[in-house]
């Protein structure tokens, strides 16, 4: 907590706030049908990208998976275009044709949410690849969850971006269950995953994901290590997600008690931070009201964008397949 | 002057990478073993390690890292040792670079060229024996090329360097060796342009690749008994110049499509099924199709050889449409 001023913890804050606001708004807008097709939220998860994202320049890489709201608004993505990407309309991000698991925004170097299972991982190497290969200074971030790591595609990229001393970042985000299936029946060195990236030559390190400052902490560091060519690197942070795997699962489901979820409940992201912005008297209930209509507005402004643009036209289906 | 089609593929790479310091080459044993067919003869001393890179045997992983540094703007030319291997990275190939321009709206590019040869060769056994290419033609997103003349090879290999989209480039093991004339100095063949390869007014044949070979040989045949067969090689599969072809048959009102790949759902079905669209008037006679058996390749040569068209199958095509 030392060296952190106010301003700075209550943009964290700020930052946390608007993922999950505007997830649970999209998980309304869900319910009402204005977002169709699969949508899995981030909820629980939020100071890993938030903390991580804090750490980089605006011309690093930042590349995820098909859970990719949070890190897509947490590198600074219009919440009105991302809003937008999910109600399928033009002034989406991807124009309406990626959804909610492909959102992409390469101004601000977000490359993408991908939904086959390990297979962004080796285009993670393929970025970090190429700012070595222009001898440019610049780190990629590669988020994850745990489901992924048994692929084989996550390890060729690991071998790879070890064998090469990739300028990368792997963070797993370990919520412990692929869809329903916990860690352990699922990874062989399920209690230690850092281990995996470790039997490749990688720096390896876990991270407490709901404590955004830990994270951010730890990614200060690696980030300044990874910049300097120091090699690939990654980051376990250990994390659960409050809500169900998609929108097709509740909260809880068959595979993990309604004990367990509240158990975590109790150390979400929001109220740590919150709760320790309070005992240091740097924040007191007046902030945090005024951060949350601030924030509303904002989500609340979002779906008004997104609810007043139009869809895409029929004849723009064709168009960017391919690049003339 | 008279290059191999090996030679014509080093030219067009090494033409490029001089160009162009966005191009690297990147595959398994492109380097110090310059290529499992010699393709990248010379190209680490000219070019050095970082633009010329041996990879572990991965496919879905150099495969994916070359997407990823093509979506960063870089160009990267991916070697598969053989396009059998590409199965192994079709996940990459399919989910990703096929569709990354379209799922982001247009943000993001692939200039990306994966090259290797396809095709049976003698006796590799069924798992080295693939023509594969009706299965990335199937993929929108892709552009797909399979040349069968150095000339051909050297000029479409440059543009495929140069085009903006992932393109699968579909060489054969049998072809690297064959000589043929290739025009001085600089010069591309666009992407999508069919060739007519020999001028005949009573059948058009259609053939790619080392098909091409067998389609001019049957031509020779054919003419020696009076039958002047036209032989279109589209080089280009995807996207597909129907014209050319379309015009050809207009003129001989009978098509026979020449493909090494098995039957079912090959790619000469697409052609017909184009040609029956477009110029079913014109055609006097049903299309025939001649290709390969729908059997994984047999090794021993007698069946290898009954798997694979050849000149009597062609003759005997030709003849039953006249």
């Amino acid at each position: 907590m030392v060296d952190m001023d106010r301003a700075d913890l209550l943009s964290l804050y700020r930052q946390m706030l608007l993922i999950r606001r505007f997830e649970e708004k999209s998980a309304e807008m869900y319910a009402l049908a204005k977002i169709a097709g699969f949508l899995h939220l981030y909820i629980g998860e939020e100071a890993i990208a938030v903390g991580a994202i804090a750490s980089l320049r605006p011309d690093d890489y930042v590349i995820s998976a098909y859970r990719d709201h949070g890190h897509c608004l947490a590198r600074g993505s219009d919440p009105g275009r991302v809003m937008a990407e999910l109600f399928g309309k033009a002034t989406g991000l991807c124009k309406g044709k990626g959804g909610s698991m492909h959102l992409v925004d390469l101004p601000h170097r977000f490359m993408g949410g991908y939904a086959i299972v390990g297979g962004h991982i080796p285009l993670a190497t393929g970025l970090a690849f190429a700012n070595k290969y222009r001898s440019l200074d610049l780190v990629t971030v590669c988020f994850f969850g745990e489901g992924a790591l048994p692929s084989g595609q996550a390890h060729e990229a690991f071998n790879l971006a070890a064998l090469w001393k990739l300028p990368i970042i792997f963070i797993c985000e370990n919520n412990r269950y692929g869809m329903g299936t916990p860690a352990e029946r699922a990874i062989a060195l399920y209690a230690n995953v850092a281990e995996t990236a470790r039997s490749y030559g990688i720096t390896a390190e876990s991270v407490d994901g709901m404590d955004v400052l830990a994270v951010r902490t730890a990614m200060q560091r690696v980030v300044a290590e990874v910049r300097a060519g120091h090699g690939p690197w990654f980051i376990e942070a250990t994390t659960y997600r409050f809500m169900g795997h998609s929108m097709a699962d509740p909260a809880h489901g068959h595979y993990r008690t309604k004990e367990e979820v509240e158990e975590y409940r109790k150390r979400d992201p929001l109220l740590l931070l919150k709760n320790a912005m309070m005992t240091q008297k740097l924040a007191d209930e007046t902030d945090f009201k005024q951060l949350e209509r601030e924030i509303g507005e904002i989500v609340r402004a979002a779906v008004q964008f997104a609810e007043d643009s139009a869809f895409p036209a029929r004849s723009d289906l064709h168009a960017d397949v391919l690049q003339e | 002057m008279e290059l191999s089609y090996r030679e014509a593929l080093n030219q067009a790479m090494r033409e490029e990478m001089r160009r162009d310091q966005r191009i690297f080459l990147i595959g398994e044993d492109v380097a110090y073993y310059q290529g499992a067919f010699k393709v990248s003869k010379g190209f680490v001393e000219e070019f050095g390690p970082q633009r010329v890179i041996d990879t572990p045997i991965t496919e879905a992983g150099f495969t994916g890292l070359a997407i990823g540094a093509a979506m960063a703007g870089l160009y990267p030319i991916v070697e598969l040792m053989t396009m059998n291997f590409g199965i192994v990275a079709l996940d990459q190939i399919v989910n990703n670079a096929a569709k990354i321009r379209y799922m982001s709206g247009g943000q993001l590019s692939v200039p990306l060229v994966i090259r290797g040869p396809g095709s049976a060769a003698h006796q590799l056994g069924a798992q080295h024996s693939q023509s594969l290419e009706a299965w990335f033609c199937h993929v929108p997103g892709l552009k797909v090329i399979a040349p069968a003349t150095p000339h051909d090879a050297k000029g479409l290999l440059k543009s495929a360097i140069r085009d903006p989209n992932p393109v699968i480039f579909i060489e054969a093991q049998l072809l690297y060796s064959t000589k043929g004339e290739v025009q001085e100095g600089e010069f591309i063949i666009p992407i999508g342009i069919a060739e007519v390869k020999r001028m005949g007014r009573d059948v058009t044949i259609v053939a790619y690749s080392k098909m091409l070979l067998l389609a001019l040989e049957a031509a020779d045949a054919l003419s020696r008994e009076g039958i002047e067969a036209e032989v279109i090689d589209p080089r280009t599969l995807k996207p597909f110049d129907l014209q050319t072809i379309v015009t050809s048959v207009k003129k001989t009102g009978r098509l026979v499509i020449v493909e090494e790949g098995w039957h079912f759902c090959g790619l000469g079905a697409q052609i017909a099924e184009s040609l029956y669209a477009t110029a079913f008037d014109y055609l006097d006679n049903p299309i025939r199709r001649v290709t390969g058996e729908d059997i994984p390749m047999p090794y021993c040569r007698l069946l290898e050889d009954a798997a694979i068209p050849d000149l009597p199958r062609v003759i005997e095509a030709v003849k039953s449409l006249l």
